[in-house]
């Protein structure tokens, strides 16, 4: 665990990058965290990461079947916006820890 | 943390059972590996195939028969004789199935078209095919292609490749 300066601001994240205090996120810091993951962040990747980020927060079950069935975004476009691995990137974007469902 | 070194880069993945079970280890591990951005192949056969089959594919049991894992709700042993009471197999595959959906699996077609969404690519086997008697118009739209076992180990070559065989 350790601080990393983004958006001008000292934030706590882990070995991997992820925020381990949500609270400390903002859109300016999901902006530069999209940055270094090799994305231009869009309205379409904010509302993708509110979704995510508020589903984490209420302590729900988050799956890419739930991305999928958001009514933003289904889940080939999720992909498309976040390339590779698109839970993870996303969780990060939105900052809360590595996902941990298998689905 | 040490870095991993070589990551997986492509999986092939041999589903050759049609119970629930068997084919839900498949498809989680395809949809996963794909979730990682890791290169996905899909290859069903034998029984298996009742997965990419339209008219089985989410018609999907468990065996009751033989399986000395299955247990009652609370733990207590399932006898291999109540396995056999018509009915019962499918009341206890409806229970796995509704097991699943509360932890948001998705039935098989949809979990298949996740998968297809995602770039994972599912091919059925030629001789199976032939064996069953099953033509291409049989399968879920989404089956790219009906391979042999030659054609398919030519997909699995590359560094930093595994085959699983469920």
């Amino acid at each position: 665990m350790g601080q990393k300066l983004i958006a001008g601001i000292n934030i706590d994240v882990n070995d991997e990058g992820y925020l381990t205090n949500s609270s400390q996120w903002n859109k300016e810091i999901a902006v530069e965290i999209a940055k270094e993951e090799g994305i231009e962040i869009t309205e379409k990747h904010l509302a993708v990461v509110n979704f995510i980020r508020d589903k984490f927060l209420k302590g729900e079950n988050l799956t890419i079947r739930s991305v999928g069935n958001s009514g933003i975004v289904d889940i080939k476009g999720f992909y498309s916006l976040f390339p590779g691995a698109p839970m993870k990137k996303a969780a990060k974007i939105a900052g809360i820890p590595k996902p941990s469902s298998c689905v | 943390m040490t870095k991993e070194e070589f990551p997986l880069k492509k999986v092939c993945i041999i589903c050759a059972k049609g119970t629930i079970e068997d084919v839900y280890a498949s498809l989680v591990m395809a949809n996963g590996a794909v979730m990682e951005g890791i290169e996905t192949k899909v290859f069903f056969t034998f029984f298996g195939l009742d997965a990419i089959t339209k008219k089985q594919m989410n018609n999907l049991h468990t065996g009751t028969i033989g399986n000395p894992a299955m247990r009652m709700p609370g733990g207590l042993p399932f006898p291999t004789l109540l396995g056999m009471i018509p009915g019962v197999e499918a009341g206890v595959s409806m229970m796995m199935k509704s097991q699943m959906e509360k932890l948001d699996i998705p039935p098989v077609k949809e979990f298949l078209e996740m998968i297809d969404a995602g770039g994972g690519e599912i091919y059925a086997c030629k001789l199976a095919m032939d064996m069953f008697k099953l033509k291409k118009e049989d399968l879920w739209d989404g089956v790219k292609d009906i391979l042999t076992i030659g054609q398919f180990y030519e997909m699995a070559g590359g560094l930093q490749t595994q085959i699983i065989f469920t």
